[in-house]
C-alpha cells in the first residue's frame, strides 16, 4: 500500500501561533513525530501527547507526523492535525477542544453593531487578543479572505476558535462561503454557539431562506435553543434593488450590510473616496432596513493607515442612516464607535428640546422653541432617540435628562 | 570539581566564588556597604607624554602594542556605536594575530554584529566576555562553550566593579566619532556620530591604558569633551569606526501591533488615572517599539492638560525630543541617543544634556539620578508570582539579553512593566523566574492587555485607581489567564555548571544561569 501524505496549516518567517503539520499514513512502524518548535523545551511533550491523543481518536496506529510550529495553541494544533487527518480519511469524527463557559452567551437581536472586526479564517495569531480590542462583533471569515485551497481547514480552526477562544463578550460572527459551499461551512460553526451567520453576496430573499432553513436544521439535529442572527451582505446591484425584500426575508436578519468594493465592481467603476457612484445604492439600503426595522451597516474603510479619513467617513455613514460598520484592523474599532456615538453637543441640544417640549406640553403650549428655533414633533422624537442611545451607551445619566442646564 | 555554594537572600543558590575570585552573595538591597578607597589607575607622568599634545599612533595594531598588551588582560569596549561597531572585533582580530590568548572582554553591551567574537572564544583569544550577552552569544554561552564564566552586570554595575575594583580594566579601546590628537573624543560630529559617549566614562578615567579611536580626527580642543585627552594614552586614526545606519535609526517608530498599542494606551491610561502623570513629573522609558507608544499616548495626555516633564532621562529618541521641543519636558538628560532626530537635538539643543550612566546608575555614587525618577517603563522576559524579574534568560533557559540599565532603573519611584500576557505561546507570568535579576520590591506593577497586577507592597497605588474602571487584578490571576489558554509550560532542565553569574547593582551574586541540558 502506497503512504498517504497530507499537509495542513502555515508555517514560515511571518507566521505566529500557528504551526505546519505533514501527515504520512503508512502500513505500519508505529507512530513517529518530528517536532520543530520555539516553544519545544517548554511545551514539546504536551505538543507530542496531544497528537498522539488525537492519531488515538481516529484510531491511526502507524503515521509519521513532521510539525513546524510557531507556538500553535492546543486548538490550533488540533485543528492542524484534523484537517490533515480529514484530508486522507472520509470521518465524520471531530476531534472538540472543550467549549469554554466564557462563550457561552447569546447576544441581543437590538443590540450596538458599531464596529465588527473581520479575522481572515486561517489566520489563529489575529484570532486570540481579538476580543481585547472591543468591537461590538468578531467576524471569522471563511470567505474572502481564505484562499480557496486553505477552505477546508479554515471550517475546523474556526470552530474551534468558536469553541476554545475568549472573545470577551464580543458578538460572535461567521461569515460563510457563497451558496452550496457556504451552506455545509454553516455544520461546522452552528453547534458551536456562533451568534449571527454574514450572508455574503447576498442578491434576494432565497438566499437568506436557504442559509436560514439550514440553521434551523442543524438546531434542531443537535437540539440547540439560542438565538442565530443573520445579517446579508449586499454586494451587487441586483442585492440592492431586492434590499427590502431581503431585510425582510426572516425574524432572523438583523441587520444588512454593504459590500462597495464588490458593489463598485459590479457596477463597473472605481471605487472613489467620495463615494459618490455608490450613493443611492447605500441611502437605499438604509430605507430598506429602517422599512424593516433593522440596523443599516456600512461597508469597511480599506486605508488602515489613516484615521482622520476613516472617521470622516464616519461621520458621513452616520447622517446617511447607517447605524455601523465592518472594519479590518483593531485600531479602527474606537474611531468608528466614537464616530457613531453621540457627542456632547449633540446630546446637550437634544436633551434641551426634549426638555423644551415638555414644558410646553405642561403649560398646554401648542408651538415650542428652542431658542428662536421653532421644534415640530419630528424634532422632538430624534432628539429622543440621540438621548435613548446616549443612555444605552453611558454618555447620559437618565437622572441627569431633566437638569436645567446651567 | 565542587563548589561552594551558599543560599543567598533572595533565595537563590550561588557560588562563593566566580573565575577563581571571591565574590559575595546578594544580601538584600541596599544592604551590602563596602569599605576602604576606590580603586585607581597607575600614577602616570605627564613628562612621558609628547609636549605637543600629539598622541596619533600609526595603527590600532602599534596602539595595542604600545600598551603592552599581553595573554589574560581586560579589555574594554563600549557600545555607542551598537550594531554598527566596527572598532571591538577589530581587536580581537589582531589579539589572535598576535598570538595573545586568555583575554578578558568586558564590554558595556554587545551587538549582533560582536558575533564573530565567538571564533576567538572557541580558539582562546579570548578566556570570558564580562558584559551582556544576545543572540549567537547567549547561546554559546548557555550551552557550556564558553572557557571562563560569564559575569553579567547592569550598566551602573559596570561602573560599580571598575570603581571598586573588582574588574581592573587593562586598556580600554574606545571608538570616538570626534576626537583631536590630544585624545579629548566626542560622540557628534564626522560621519559615524552617535549622538553621546557617555559609557566609557568609568573606562577612561580607570583603565590602565586608554586608547581613543576616531574616523574624524577634528582640530585641538574637541569639545565638548566627554572623553577628556588628559586620560589618553593614544590615538588612532581609522577610515571608519562604524557603519552609520547601524549605529543610529533612522528613525525609531512606535510599535504597529494592536495588541502593543493596546497595552501602551493602558499603560499611559493607569498613569494618568494614579496621579503618577503630572505636572513637574520626571520620566524615564526605553526605545522598545511599545516604550515609545506609550511617550506618545503620555504626551497627548500631558498636552491636553497642560503639563509639563521636569526633564526625562534617555536613551533619547525622536519622540522624547518632541515632548522637548514642543514645551511638555523640560530637559532631557542623555545617557544614549536612538535616532538621528536626538543625534540633531543634542548638537542644538541646550536643553538636551549628556549624562552618562556614571553619574545616573553607580552604586558609589554619593545618590542617584535614578532614585529620582518618577515614571521608569521597563521590559522582562520575565515576571514571577513575588514581581521579581527576569531580563537576561528566556523562559527555555537560554542566555539571550544583557541586564543593560535595567537593575539599575529598579530604583525609579514607580516601576512599570508593560509586557504582553504571552509571546508565542510562552507566558511571561511564572511561579519562579528562571533567573532572578530584579527583586519584586522593587517591581510596582505589571501592564498586560488582559489587566493590570500592583504589587501588594504598593496599596498606595492600589488605592489610587480604586473605581478608576481600569482592569486590575491579582499577579495570580493574571497567570491563571495566561495558563489556562497556553497550557503549564514545563521547565528546561540544566546541568550543574555555572555558565554565568547575575550581580546585583552592589557587586554581590543575585544569581547565577546554569549550562543547558542538550
Amino acid at each position: 500500500m502506497e503512504n498517504l501524505l497530507a499537509v495542513a496549516g502555515n508555517a514560515g518567517p511571518k507566521v505566529r501561533s500557528d504551526c505546519e503539520i505533514s501527515l504520512e499514513i503508512r502500513s505500519g512502524g508505529g507512530i513517529e513525530i518530528e517536532l520543530v518548535s520555539r516553544v519545544k523545551a517548554l511545551y514539546g511533550e504536551s505538543i507530542k501527547n496531544e497528537i498522539f491523543s488525537i492519531l488515538s481518536f481516529y484510531g491511526i496506529e502507524n503515521a509519521v507526523v513532521r510539525i513546524n510550529d510557531s507556538g500553535a495553541l492546543p486548538f490550533v494544533i488540533s485543528a492542524r492535525m484534523e484537517a490533515a487527518i480529514r484530508q486522507l480519511q472520509k470521518t465524520d469524527l471531530e476531534y472538540l477542544p472543550g467549549l469554554i463557559p466564557e462563550n457561552c452567551y447569546s447576544t441581543e437581536r437590538d443590540r450596538f453593531r458599531f464596529a465588527r472586526l473581520y479575522l481572515p479564517g486561517n489566520t489563529p495569531g489575529l484570532m486570540l487578543n481579538a476580543g481585547l480590542h472591543l468591537a461590538e462583533g468578531i467576524i471569522l471569515d471563511l470567505e474572502d479572505s481564505v484562499a480557496p485551497q486553505k477552505k477546508d481547514e479554515a471550517r475546523i480552526l474556526v470552530r474551534n476558535a468558536l469553541r476554545n477562544v475568549n472573545f470577551y463578550g464580543a458578538e460572535r460572527m461567521v461569515r460563510i462561503n457563497q451558496g452550496a459551499r457556504g451552506l455545509e461551512d454553516l455544520s461546522y460553526v452552528i453547534p458551536h454557539n456562533v451568534n449571527l451567520i454574514l450572508i455574503p453576496k447576498c442578491e434576494s430573499a432565497a438566499n437568506v431562506i436557504e442559509v436560514d432553513n439550514e440553521i434551523f436544521r442543524l438546531k434542531k439535529r443537535h437540539g440547540q435553543a439560542g438565538n442565530v442572527y443573520l445579517m446579508p451582505i449586499i454586494e451587487s446591484a441586483l442585492g440592492v434593488e431586492n434590499s427590502f425584500e431581503i431585510a425582510r426575508a426572516s425574524e432572523n436578519v438583523v441587520a444588512i450590510a454593504i459590500g462597495l468594493e464588490d458593489y463598485t465592481a459590479d457596477l463597473g467603476v472605481p471605487r472613489s473616496a467620495g463615494g459618490n457612484e455608490s450613493f443611492y445604492a447605500r441611502t437605499r439600503l438604509v430605507v430598506a432596513a429602517k422599512a424593516a426595522g433593522i440596523q443599516p451597516i456600512d461597508s469597511v474603510f480599506s486605508d488602515v493607515g489613516d484615521m482622520d479619513g476613516l472617521l470622516e467617513n464616519v461621520k458621513v455613514s452616520k447622517s446617511l442612516g447607517f447605524e455601523g460598520m465592518g472594519c479590518i484592523h483593531p485600531r479602527q474599532i474606537q474611531v468608528i464607535r466614537q464616530g457613531f456615538s453621540p457627542g456632547p453637543d449633540e446630546i446637550e441640544k437634544s436633551r434641551k428640546i426634549v426638555q423644551a417640549f415638555e414644558t410646553a406640553r405642561q403649560q398646554g403650549l401648542g408651538v415650542v422653541a428652542v431658542g428662536t428655533k421653532m421644534i415640530d414633533p419630528p424634532v422632538v422624537a430624534r432628539a429622543q432617540k440621540t438621548l435613548d442611545l446616549a443612555i444605552r451607551l453611558g454618555l447620559l445619566d437618565p437622572d441627569r435628562i431633566n437638569e436645567v442646564p446651567a | 570539581m565542587a563548589i561552594n555554594t551558599v543560599i543567598n537572600a533572595a533565595g537563590r543558590e550561588v557560588p562563593l566564588e566566580i573565575n577563581g575570585e571571591p565574590v559575595i552573595p546578594f544580601k538584600g538591597v541596599g544592604k551590602h556597604r563596602p569599605e576602604g578607597r576606590k580603586y585607581s589607575s597607575p600614577i602616570p607622568t605627564c613628562a612621558d607624554y609628547p609636549d605637543d599634545g600629539n598622541k596619533v599612533v600609526g595603527s590600532l595594531e602599534e596602539a595595542l602594542r604600545r600598551c603592552g598588551l599581553r595573554d589574560g588582560m581586560t579589555i574594554s569596549t563600549h557600545h555607542h556605536l551598537r550594531d554598527g561597531d566596527l572598532i571591538s572585533n577589530r581587536v580581537f582580530d589582531l589579539a589572535s594575530e598576535m598570538g595573545i590568548r586568555d583575554l578578558v572582554w568586558f564590554p558595556s553591551a554587545s551587538f549582533p554584529c560582536n558575533d564573530p567574537v565567538i571564533r576567538y572564544l572557541e580558539d582562546g583569544t579570548i578566556n570570558r566576555i564580562e558584559g551582556s550577552m544576545n543572540g549567537p552569544l547567549g547561546r554559546f554561552v548557555s550551552e557550556g562553550k564558553m572557557k571562563g564564566t560569564a559575569v553579567l552586570r547592569s550598566h551602573g554595575g559596570r561602573v560599580q566593579a571598575i570603581q571598586d575594583g573588582e574588574v581592573k580594566i587593562d586598556i580600554a579601546v574606545l571608538a570616538a566619532p570626534s576626537a583631536d590628537a590630544f585624545g579629548n573624543a566626542r560622540g557628534t560630529g564626522g560621519s559615524s556620530a552617535c549622538g553621546v559617549i557617555g559609557y566609557a566614562k568609568a573606562d577612561f578615567m580607570y583603565a590602565g591604558k586608554v586608547i581613543v579611536v576616531t574616523d574624524n580626527l577634528v582640530d585641538l580642543p574637541c569639545f565638548p569633551m566627554e572623553i577628556e585627552g588628559n586620560y589618553v594614552d593614544y590615538v588612532v586614526v581609522v577610515d571608519k569606526i562604524g557603519i552609520p545606519e547601524k549605529i543610529v535609526s533612522g528613525t525609531t517608530q512606535i510599535t504597529k501591533s494592536p495588541d502593543r498599542l493596546l497595552i501602551a494606551e493602558l499603560t499611559a491610561s493607569f498613569l494618568e488615572k494614579s496621579g503618577i502623570l503630572r505636572d513637574d513629573v520626571t520620566i524615564q522609558a526605553g526605545a522598545g517599539g511599545t516604550s515609545l507608544a506609550i511617550a506618545v499616548f503620555m504626551h497627548q495626555i500631558m498636552k491636553k492638560r497642560g503639563w509639563r516633564s521636569k526633564f526625562g532621562f534617555g536613551g533619547s529618541t525622536k519622540y522624547m525630543v518632541q515632548m522637548l521641543e514642543e514645551g511638555q519636558m523640560g530637559y532631557i538628560l542623555d545617557a544614549q541617543v536612538f535616532d538621528l532626530d536626538s543625534v540633531r537635538s543634542i548638537e542644538n539643543n541646550p536643553n538636551h544634556v549628556p549624562y552618562p550612566v556614571f553619574n545616573a546608575y553607580n552604586y558609589h555614587s554619593k545618590g542617584n539620578l535614578t532614585s529620582m525618577m518618577d515614571i521608569m517603563i521597563l521590559g522582562a522576559t520575565e515576571v514571577d508570582l513575588n514581581f521579581n524579574g527576569n531580563v537576561v534568560t528566556h523562559s527555555d533557559g537560554y542566555l539571550l539579553h544583557g541586564i543593560g540599565g535595567w537593575q539599575n532603573c529598579l530604583h525609579a519611584r514607580n516601576v512599570i512593566i508593560p509586557v504582553p500576557l504571552f509571546r508565542d505561546r510562552i507566558p511571561v507570568i511564572v511561579d519562579r523566574v528562571t533567573t532572578l535579576c530584579g527583586p519584586g520590591e522593587l517591581i510596582d506593577v505589571i501592564i498586560t492587555e488582559r489587566g493590570i497586577a500592583i504589587n501588594p507592597l504598593r496599596q498606595d497605588l492600589i488605592d489610587s485607581v480604586k473605581g478608576s474602571g481600569l482592569p486590575l487584578k491579582t499577579i495570580e490571576e493574571l497567570k491563571y489567564e495566561a495558563d489556562k489558554i497556553c497550557g503549564q509550560p514545563q521547565k528546561p532542565e540544566f546541568e550543574e555548571d555555572i555558565v554565568a553569574a547575575i550581580k546585583w547593582v552592589d557587586g554581590t551574586i543575585i544569581d547565577v544561569v546554569k549550562k543547558l541540558k542538550l
